[in-house]
């Protein structure tokens, strides 16, 4: 939106677009049970964008909200979870979308411009149904297509991913646990979407697997140009897949800066310590664990919450909420001390 | 196909080992009796006179048959698989000399007409309100029916079908409350005929209806508010599938799977409600034949009904224990 | 525990409800130690008396008060569900406790031969018996009888939750630290599938109560003792719908709807407690 007039020698497309702009976002699990309120912040005010033709990481640990931050901007919460304060818009080639001021807008827009890899995709597709029936309810009518093409148009798609039509014919329970996971990304990019939320993709899988799948949605993405955000706890895929890296800890991010510069030089404590417990091919000594657990989210620590855990913490930190602010890698980042952490 | 035919070769063994069980059952409980049933019927058919010593030679023997008195144990229980491999229980008591097979013939295509249809009427009405009762949790309307179905469900039988009496062929009588069809029709394919059938089927099925709806209904809304947070169902509505295709092929049609099996179990309780829907409304079937021969002390007839009914509902959950895989795919075949 | 209780009955409906109905049935069943005349007496008050001031519920054609008799026979009814429940519970925790902690072939061959049972019709076999044995057929082999039927359905619910406290790391521990299998069964797996059995056990006497009540309404259990389907048999052996004598058998029916209803909300409420899923939906409603 910015450049398009800088370069009017280069196509629109390739202008550095934000196709995702999150504001300020707050999404809590508010739960009331026997007359006792409990407020969980799982999503607790946070900001990011998200660039054309990028694969966006972000990592954290279980509890850290990260899946609660995506099905937030996904649109995709429910009771008791709700938005609190902030927006989720998207921008999809120019169509902008307002994700919780827009809701019949952005039910429209589902899978022709935004779609989903889910985490635990064994349970994914509808177990009483054939695979045909799938791409029919969730492709067909994007297409515009009649039904002979349609089915010509998934098969040569299916084709491009390596898969068989005959998969088209068969229940979910008779693929194997691989096999799925492509269905599924087929599924994903049948339309030719221009955003894809990836959750976790390859958790459930073995290693080869894993390689395999990882290769098939860099090649995918690549190929259609969109925007990817990808999800996981696993600092190695991560480093062999994006290209910008969100930490997120406890409801907020802690860092966020293009991958290899995280890996290089994290600004952040927390990034440094997710960095250090990955092994190393020769280094044999042992992985220092972090003391502590990760914080509840109902009741979290005062200032970074990260600080009981921190092992540069200073006062302040227990005090006062540091904010995300541009870091020397050319991303941002929320430490009173960053960039004095020391990778040992 | 191969595999189907295997797993319906095992599901009949299944038929066979139910059968066989109750079968076996009644036997024994037959032997058992504290009273010695063949003299005491004999005695007591001789009383009405006017009998042919010919045909009560034909009950005694059937009776010691049936009850065994002759030859050891095994021999008298080989006996009786003998009479009930070719239907014959004897002539019945309380309609001499009319066999027991007769009787019950003409009895059962009533019972199993009225329980067929009042099953599947509750069956489906009941799945479907409670599926769109679990799917749209916060509709007004389906919150009404959930409460008027909550409070209809531990109504007895009886009370049930002795109200629908009262309001029917009392209070606003539009509806015969007594037997199977107009008694001086005769039984034939004619429209009249037909109508008859179908009013006096109206208050007993409506009764089976009433009772066996509530346990559907909840069992259904109960699953279906799981299923919608099942990963296909979530990710349904995350690719924008709209809201009727994800509550029909997704969410209605695994929460019936489970409902299937639940209908073959439940259709020995569906046969006990059935005697007291046929004792309240005078209703020609096989439930009503049983009370009347326990009332008469026809004991071929009592003996001859229970095992019958035992054979029919164990026929009947083999017939929808074939149907399931074609419903459900992920059955293990072979 | 208490404060479980106490919470449900805070804040359940349903639960606050159902214990008021059974209050009702227990308060009703409690006066029939009072009673001033014995239950099988007959002829003590004026026949066919409508509901008064004198008489709360009205008099029968026996010439019986309706509310002394209705607070003895629900005693009646109630004991034979208590003995009922009691028994099948016994023999549903035992079996599926067992076949879900062996498992494998043994826990097949249990399950097949429950299965089995659970498709005889009952109520057949019910009639077959009280039919064979007429006079012998008193109330406790009835209840022996009903007992002996009534249990394969849940004792394949406390099976499916036995089957996954097999593979916990408690039991593995209790095991390995030398526990028996009946002390384990018994002190660590039956305190999970306590609430199962509770909500079973509603729905148990439910069935056994409407059981009851169907056989006496026939006229087959014994007629000497006064019980809820006991009294309507009478009523109608009097006619007394079309007597206009409706108040005998109103009573009766009314009120074994209150116990019926009393005991099924509790099943649903503690159904409720019992399976997270509901709460949360019932939370984001």
């Amino acid at each position: 939106m910015m450049n398009a007039t800088l370069a009017p020698e280069r196509p629109a497309t390739t202008a550095p677009v934000d196709v995702l702009t999150i504001k300020d976002l707050k999404a809590y699990y508010i739960n009331e049970h026997f007359g006792v309120r409990r407020e969980v912040r799982a999503v607790d005010g946070i900001d990011l964008t998200v660039r054309r033709n990028e694969v966006y990481g972000i990592a954290g640990e279980s509890s850290s909200g990260k899946t609660s931050l995506i099905k937030t901007l996904a649109g995709a919460i429910r009771p008791p979870m709700r938005v609190v304060e902030g927006s989720v818009k998207f921008d999809f080639g120019g169509k902008h979308i307002d994700v919780y001021g827009e809701p019949a807008k952005m039910q429209a827009a589902r899978w022709q411009h935004l779609s989903y890899i889910m985490q635990g995709s064994m349970s994914v597709l509808n177990p009483v149904r054939r695979i045909k029936h799938a791409f029919n309810n969730f492709a067909y009518r994007h297409m515009g297509l009649d039904a002979t093409a349609f089915r010509r148009r998934v098969e040569s798609h299916l084709d491009r991913l390596g898969l068989d039509a005959s998969v088209l014919e068969a229940f979910p329970h008779q693929l194997s646990g691989g096999m799925r996971q492509r269905v599924t990304i087929a599924l994903a990019t049948v339309c030719e979407p221009e955003f894809i939320i990836a959750d976790e993709p390859t958790t459930a899988l073995d290693v080869l697997v894993q390689q395999d799948v990882l290769g098939l949605i860099k090649e995918v993405q690549g190929r259609l140009g969109s925007s990817v955000v990808f999800v996981t706890h696993d600092m190695s895929v991560h480093a062999a897949i994006t290209d910008r890296l969100a930490i997120m800890y406890a409801g907020r991010l802690a860092e966020e800066g293009p991958t290899q510069a995280l890996f290089d030089r994290p600004q952040h404590p927390y990034t440094a310590h997710l960095i250090a417990s990955l092994p190393r091919i020769g280094d044999v000594s042992t992985r220092k664990s972090l003391a502590g657990k990760p914080p509840s989210l109902a009741n979290p620590p005062s200032g970074c919450r990260f600080h009981p855990r921190c092992p540069i913490a200073i006062e302040r930190c227990s005090k006062e909420v540091p904010q995300m602010l541009p870091s020397a890698t050319g991303g941002r980042v929320a430490c009173f001390r960053a960039g004095e952490v020391s990778m040992q | 196909m191969n595999g189907y035919l295997t797993y319906v070769a095992k599901r009949f063994g299944q038929f066979i080992f139910v059968v066989v069980t109750g079968v076996t059952l009644a036997f024994l409980i037959a032997h058992f009796s504290p009273v010695d049933p063949i003299e005491q019927t004999v005695s007591l058919l001789t009383n009405f006179g006017s009998t042919d010593p010919r045909s009560v030679e034909i009950l005694r023997q059937s009776l010691r048959e049936l009850y065994g008195t002759d030859g050891s144990l095994l021999e008298q229980y080989l006996t009786f698989w003998g009479r009930v491999i070719r239907g014959d229980f004897g002539p019945s008591l309380s309609a001499f000399p009319t066999p027991v097979m007769t009787i019950i013939s003409r009895a059962l295509p009533w019972t199993v007409g009225l329980l067929t249809l009042a099953t599947i009427i509750s069956w489906v009405l009941g799945n479907t309100l409670g599926a769109i009762a679990g799917y749209f949790r916060n509709n007004r309307a389906m919150k009404v029916v959930g409460v008027l179905v909550m409070a209809m469900q531990p109504i007895p039988t009886y009370i049930t079908g002795l109200t629908l009496v009262i309001v029917f062929g009392f209070l606003w009588p539009i509806l015969p409350i007594s037997g199977g069809a107009q008694l001086n029709l005769d039984p034939a394919m004619t429209w009249t005929y037909i109508q008859s059938v179908i009013t006096h089927g109206t208050l007993p099925a409506l009764t089976l209806v009433l009772v066996g709806m509530g346990g559907w209904f909840i069992a259904m809304r109960s699953l279906v508010s799981n299923i919608v947070t099942d990963d296909y169902v979530v990710y349904a509505e995350l690719g924008g599938v709209p809201s009727r295709t994800i509550f029909s092929q997704y969410v209605a049609r695994n929460a019936m799977l489970p409902q299937i099996t639940g209908l073959a179990l439940s259709l020995g309780n569906v046969f006990g409600g059935a005697v007291i829907v046929e004792f309240i409304f005078n209703y020609p079937g096989i439930g009503k034949l049983m009370v009347a021969g326990i009332y008469a002390g026809d004991y071929s007839l009592v003996l001859g009904v229970t095992t019958i009914s035992i054979i029919a509902v164990a026929a009947a959950v083999f017939l929808i224990d074939i149907l399931y895989p074609l419903i459900d795919p992920r059955v293990k075949l072979g | 525990m208490f404060k479980v209780l106490f919470d449900l009955l805070r804040y359940n409906r349903e639960f606050l409800l159902g214990t008021l109905l059974i209050l009702i049935i227990l308060a009703l069943i409690a006066c029939s130690f009072f009673a001033p005349y014995g239950e099988n007496d007959i002829y003590v008050v004026i026949p066919d008396m409508p509901p008064s001031a004198e008489h709360w519920l009205g008099t029968n054609s026996r010439g019986q008060e309706i509310f002394w008799q209705l607070s003895i026979s629900m005693r009646n009814t109630l004991m034979f569900g208590v003995v009922v429940a009691a028994i099948s519970r016994v023999i549903a925790i035992v079996v599926g406790l067992v076949s879900g902690y062996i498992g494998g072939r043994t826990d097949q061959i249990i399950m097949a031969v429950n299965d089995t049972l659970g498709a005889l019709p009952n109520i057949p076999i019910l009639l077959l018996l009280v039919f064979v044995l007429r006079d012998q057929m008193t109330w406790p082999v009835l209840a022996l009888t009903a007992a002996l039927l009534g249990w394969t359905h849940d004792s394949r619910l406390i099976r499916s939750v036995a089957l996954s406290l097999r593979t916990r790391e408690f039991t593995r521990h209790a095991a390995f630290s030398g526990m028996r299998t009946g002390q384990i069964l018994f002190r660590e797996h039956l305190p999970y599938v306590m609430p199962i059995v509770f909500f079973t056990t509603m729905n148990n006497l439910i069935w056994a109560i409407g059981l009851e009540v169907t056989l006496s309404i026939l006229g087959f259990s014994d007629i000497n003792r006064p019980t809820i389907g006991g009294m309507i048999y009478w009523a109608n052996a009097h006619s007394a719908m079309v007597a206009g004598i409706w108040w005998w058998i109103a009573v009766p029916m009314i009120f074994v709807v209150i116990l019926f209803l009393g005991l099924f909300l509790l099943a649903m409420s503690v159904n409720e407690y019992i399976d997270p899923r509901s709460r949360l939906a019932r939370m984001g409603a």
